[in-house]
């Protein structure tokens, strides 16, 4: 008998043991949040070591379902992600009285995201990610009490649905077009100038750059961001963000590559337009959940330029930069969270005189904020200049300076915060911290420092790529 | 010496310190001043051992200095192609800089162990200035654009740190804040010169980039010629973009409204930070890809040495105006920086020609002495007098006699006198311009008379012009042996025979004195003194009334020609304007009205079905749909 399945599943499978585990514990006699979170963690960290070693390349089911190291190391940077995000959120989620509830949706999201990056086929392409849009929809759904949250998930619901036809039409349109909707046969099959084939392209691009919050595809963000609980909101802007721009690079680099022209100039001119209205959005925010919800929609800009570039180089900086992204985000978003655990604020102007009692969370949102802004030796800097290396490829110059001068106007905003953090007028209390959501800052300032300037992490990711 | 490790720990001896008082602070805060100095003197001393080892024994192969790395491994890889080095490169200018910034860094380390005794974050302000000069002397050492451009911003940061030390004052928020932001730009201007220029040579590492860019019809340099953006070669927009990034740095007209207020941070960091390390870094980057400029944008160099020479100027107008005594000398650098730029812009590449490279450089020397001492002793003078103003002043050549003479030699060498230092490396610079442009000579003749009258202006007004009443003491032996230390070099370092040492090509350049040329710079010179003398030598009424004869003309140069106020304009009312209000209307009419929209509706509604009915989804639907049909018929009928 053939185990060789196990091994390509090994990730999957742990996943869904964990949700069994906590489902099981849920229906039994239940135990207390603060050890079912710390079962959770540990059980994240084994599937964090299991989707990062022993990856092997093959297919499983009938070419649905592809392994290979690449996508292993993806997975572990999503996986890594949810435990990071657990461990900073820590104080939100203990209070939770249906805790293993939030915990399973979140997993069965993490699943399907896991299953998507694997897949090999439209058909999983799709299943996936309609497993890692609607538990998220139930997570947006969880400050029980509030009406926004509820609003946020209904119209999260509403809106995903409607892109979901929009991509089941394009795959239809696919399959009806060239008889195929496999990932290997599908770049013999596709021709550059056909309408239909081209129709297709851009009725999936839409679904994934809905799922990247890209403009114009951007405004269900908004409510939905707000209105969710805010490790919710990390989850999307993270997680999700990473996940879909992973899937979205592995399926135009595979299966619509005789279209690079068409979709080199879609991702260009819906980067660029991205980068600029996140930023001017981003700029208004006074609330901190909300300029980085919209900051993440400019970060995502940076993502599909660097996805543009077509080629082993602009893929691993994609992965490079989600990483980056990741430990960067999290911290930012670990930060506000304390706060607002503690002060019930999430006002930009609320964090005013924070240095004053509170040197090491200020430090930490600090250097968070100038890595998300690109500014070395954080390794925002060096994630930004690979994507931006990697779309220069092209000599088109106007998208590289257009780009990099917003990183000029996005700083204008991540000081925004430092500035008020660091002023003397007045002097906030002290914050205190619980061990677990040090640990997890602790960690993300290891990624934000270590991952730019240890070359042998982009090496390694170039090297997965070979 | 001159192995890896001996060169490498002369960068890695501050990050020890770095990490050592910043882990540790509290523990070691009676000890991080010594535990500092001696770091950066041990530092200091395997420099001077390096550059004795370079310079007289080893860097030199049949005449001519050689370019030596001893190190240099591979740190990120972008693709086959393209990868990026760390590593440590030593040719002349490189072994130069090593020893004025550990020699500057480390009299300011001394300088500073009295300058801030009793301050409550005493060890942080050594760990950043350990911070500081680790990433000046790796940004000195690097062998690739890119490192250069990595520890640049690692020294904007640090600087931006050292700035905004006294954190509680609002001022020092703001000048930090003014810094970064200006440099910031400027940066962003490196960055993109620095994507052009790789994509063209083909690399980031200096040597290979010059040897492809220099070579007439490689196929890079071909390449880089013939692409051209708005009408102007990519080569250009390349080196042109990278100059932007040093002109930031440098404080050079127009990009240098960061730099006076720069002055809020502690004294000991201006000397070190804002007279002879930091923003020399631009002529330095210049200096580095010389070799570039000079061959193959010719054109380039030339607008470059204008925007030296009408810094120069500028810079030298506005410090006879100001009263704080740390501004009218951030005027004077700008100044000075000025002279270095113009001087490598009115250069050539290789032999005779290339006289203002070497004198750029030799300037670059002599005056990191010569700013550290007057910045060294401007800080004793305000920890005496407990002001920046120079009312405040005057009379206290008596009670600190030995500021008083290290300070004056200081002037003196600033003001081009001979036999002291600044004297020589002016006259080399001058007559490098006079060689090659003389509109160019004319402006810097000129400064050089504005030079001497307004830092003897400052000297008069300090040290004469009215007896002192106040208490005013001699500073500590630990703040004035700095100050003597710097004089000596000060005096004497023009005697060194500079072009021997460095120049273009790494041949020795033989320069001599033309002692009929000498007469019109030292007279003019002294010209500016005497009328220095006349004007403040005594409280007089004379200032005064010259002040309210130049009237408007005065109040224009007093108010730095307005460009604080100009940009202030270009800020608020174009771009703001252009850009924010149209945002700002974005935001209030689309995604505020969308959310306030659901609010109002839910508070007036009590049924939550309502809410999600309010038409607001539909809208998000009709957006969707509207961007599928524009990508659409955008990809089939358009492209």
């Amino acid at each position: 008998m053939n185990y060789d399945w196990i091994i390509g599943l090994k990730s999957e499978l742990f996943t869904t043991l964990i949700i069994v585990v906590l489902l099981l514990i849920k229906l039994g006699k239940g135990m207390r949040n603060g050890s079912l979170l710390q079962i959770t963690q540990l059980l994240l960290l084994v599937n964090l070591a299991l989707a990062f070693g022993w990856n092997g390349n093959g297919y499983l089911f009938g070419n649905m379902f592809q392994a290979s190291q690449l996508f292993g190391f993806e997975k572990a940077i999503l996986i890594a992600g949810v435990y990071l995000l657990i461990l900073v959120n820590h104080q939100w989620l203990e209070k939770q009285e249906h805790l293993p509830e939030f915990l399973v949706l979140m997993l069965s999201a993490l699943l399907g995201m896991q299953t998507m990056i694997s897949s090999g086929n439209f058909l999983m392409l799709y299943l996936s990610l309609e497993l890692a849009t609607i538990p998220v929809a139930a997570m947006a759904n969880f400050d029980l009490d509030k009406k926004r949250s509820s609003e946020a998930a209904m119209k999260m619901i509403l809106s995903s649905a409607l892109s979901s036809g929009i991509l089941l039409m394009g795959i239809s349109l696919l399959y009806g077009a060239t008889g195929t909707i496999s990932f290997e046969a599908l770049p013999q099959a596709l021709k550059a100038d056909n309408g239909l084939h081209l129709l297709s392209l851009v009725m999936i691009f839409a679904a994934f750059a809905f799922k990247l919050s890209a403009v114009p595809f951007h405004l269900w963000t908004a409510d939905v961001y707000e209105g969710s609980p805010m490790p919710v909101t990390a989850f999307l802007s993270v997680v999700s963000k990473g996940a879909v721009a992973f899937v979205l690079t592995s399926t135009f680099y595979r299966a619509f590559q005789p279209m690079f022209e068409t979709w080199y100039q879609l991702l260009a001119i819906i980067g660029l337009i991205t980068i600029i209205i996140g930023n001017l959005f981003a700029i208004r925010q006074d609330n901190i959940k909300r300029m980085l919800a919209f900051s993440s929609i400019a970060q995502v800009g940076f993502v599909l330029i660097g996805i543009s570039a077509n080629s082993p180089a602009g893929l691993a900086s994609v992965i490079y930069f989600v990483l980056i992204y990741v430990f960067s985000n999290i911290a930012a978003f670990g930060v506000a969270a304390v706060i607002a655990a503690q002060t019930g604020s999430e006002q930009i102007s609320d964090y005013k005189g924070l240095y004053a009692n509170n040197k090491l969370l200020t430090w930490i949102m600090a250097l968070a904020l100038f890595s998300l802004a690109g500014i070395p030796p954080t390794a925002g800097f060096f994630g930004k200049f690979f994507l931006l290396t990697a779309g220069a490829v092209r000599a088109d110059f106007w998208l590289v300076i257009i780009a990099a001068l917003n990183m000029m106007v996005s700083l204008y905003y991540y000081l925004r915060v430092v500035r008020n953090m660091f002023n003397t007028e007045t002097a906030q209390p002290t914050i205190a911290i619980p061990v677990t959501v040090k640990l997890g800052l602790y960690l993300c300032v290891a990624g934000i420092l270590i991952t730019g300037i240890a070359g042998w992490i982009y090496d390694y990711i170039a090297m997965l790529n070979r | 010496m001159l192995s890896a490790t001996n060169i490498a720990l002369i960068p890695l001896l501050p990050l020890l310190g770095f990490v050592l008082l910043s882990l540790f602070g509290k523990q070691l805060k009676p000890f991080a001043g010594v535990l500092a100095t001696v770091l950066i003197l041990v530092s200091a001393v395997l420099t001077g051992g390096a550059a004795w080892t370079y310079f007289f024994a080893n860097g030199r192969v049949n005449d001519v200095y050689q370019t030596i790395i001893p190190l240099n491994i591979e740190w990120l890889r972008f693709n086959d192609q393209l990868s990026i080095q760390m590593g440590l490169l030593l040719d002349p200018i490189s072994v130069m800089m090593l020893v004025v910034v550990t020699l500057i860094s480390l009299m300011v380390h001394i300088y500073s162990n009295s300058y801030m005794h009793g301050e409550k974050r005493f060890a942080t302000y050594f760990a950043y200035l350990q911070l500081f000069t680790f990433s000046m002397l790796g940004l000195v050492l690097a062998t690739n654009i890119f490192q250069t451009y990595f520890f640049w911003e690692l020294v904007g940061v640090s600087s931006f740190l050292l700035i905004g030390y006294y954190y509680d004052k609002p001022s020092a928020v703001a000048a930090s804040k003014k810094a970064f932001i200006v440099t910031r730009f400027a940066d962003l201007g490196f960055l993109i010169g620095i994507l052009v220029l790789s994509f063209y040579g083909g690399s980031l590492d200096f040597q290979t980039l010059i040897q492809q860019l220099t070579t007439p019809h490689t196929p890079a340099l071909d390449a880089a010629n013939k692409a051209s953006f708005l009408g102007v070669s990519a080569l250009t927009w390349g080196l042109s973009l990278v100059f932007i990034g040093g002109a930031g740095k440098s404080a050079l007209f127009p990009l240098h409204i960061w730099l006076p207020d720069a002055m809020e941070g502690p004294t000991p960091v201006s000397a070190l930070i804002h007279a002879a390390t930091m923003v020399v870094a631009g002529v330095y980057l210049v200096a580095r890809l010389f070799p570039i400029y000079a061959i193959s944008a010719p054109e380039l160099l030339a607008a470059i040495g204008w925007v030296g020479a009408i810094s120069a100027v500028i810079a030298a107008l506005i410090a006879c105006t100001q009263t704080d005594i740390k501004r009218v000398l951030a005027y004077s650098t700008m100044s000075q920086i000025g002279y270095m730029m113009f001087a490598l812009g009115v250069s050539g590449y290789g032999g005779e020609a290339g006289l203002g490279f070497t004198a750029s450089m030799f300037h670059l020397f002599t005056h990191a002495l010569f700013k550290a001492l007057l910045f060294l002793g401007a800080g004793a003078v305000i920890h005496a007098v407990h002001s920046n103003e120079m009312h405040d002043m005057g009379g206290l050549r008596k009670q600190m006699p030995i500021t008083h003479i290290s300070f004056l030699i200081a002037c003196l060498a600033i003001a081009g006198v001979p036999p002291l230092s600044g004297f020589f490396s002016k006259e080399e610079i001058l007559l490098a311009a006079y060689q090659n442009n003389t509109p160019i000579y004319w402006i810097a003749l000129i400064t050089s008379g504005l030079t001497a009258f307004y830092m003897f202006r400052l000297y008069f007004r300090i040290f004469w012009n009215k007896p002192h009443t106040g208490h005013a003491h001699e500073a500590s032996a630990i703040m004035w042996l700095p100050l003597v230390l710097l004089a000596v070099g000060a005096a004497f370092a023009g005697l060194i025979p500079f072009g021997e040492l460095v120049s273009s090509d790494g041949k020795a350049l033989h320069s001599e004195l033309h002692l009929s040329f000498s007469i019109a710079p030292v007279a003019l010179g002294v010209f500016g003194i005497l009328i220095a003398a006349w004007l403040y030598g005594k409280q007089n009424a004379k200032p005064a009334s010259i002040q309210s004869s130049l009237g408007g003309l005065f109040q224009a140069v007093y108010h730095k020609l307005y460009i604080d106020e100009l940009y202030l304009f270009l800020t608020k009312s174009v771009v703001f304007a252009l850009i924010a209000k149209p945002a700002a209307w974005i935001d209030q009419h689309i995604i505020n009205a969308a959310v306030n929209g659901s609010a109002s509706i839910t508070q007036k509604i009590s049924s939550n079905i309502k809410t999600w009915q309010s038409g607001k989804v539909q809208e998000y639907g009709l957006y969707f749909l509207g961007g599928v049909i524009g990508l659409a018929v955008l990809v089939l009928y358009i492209w």
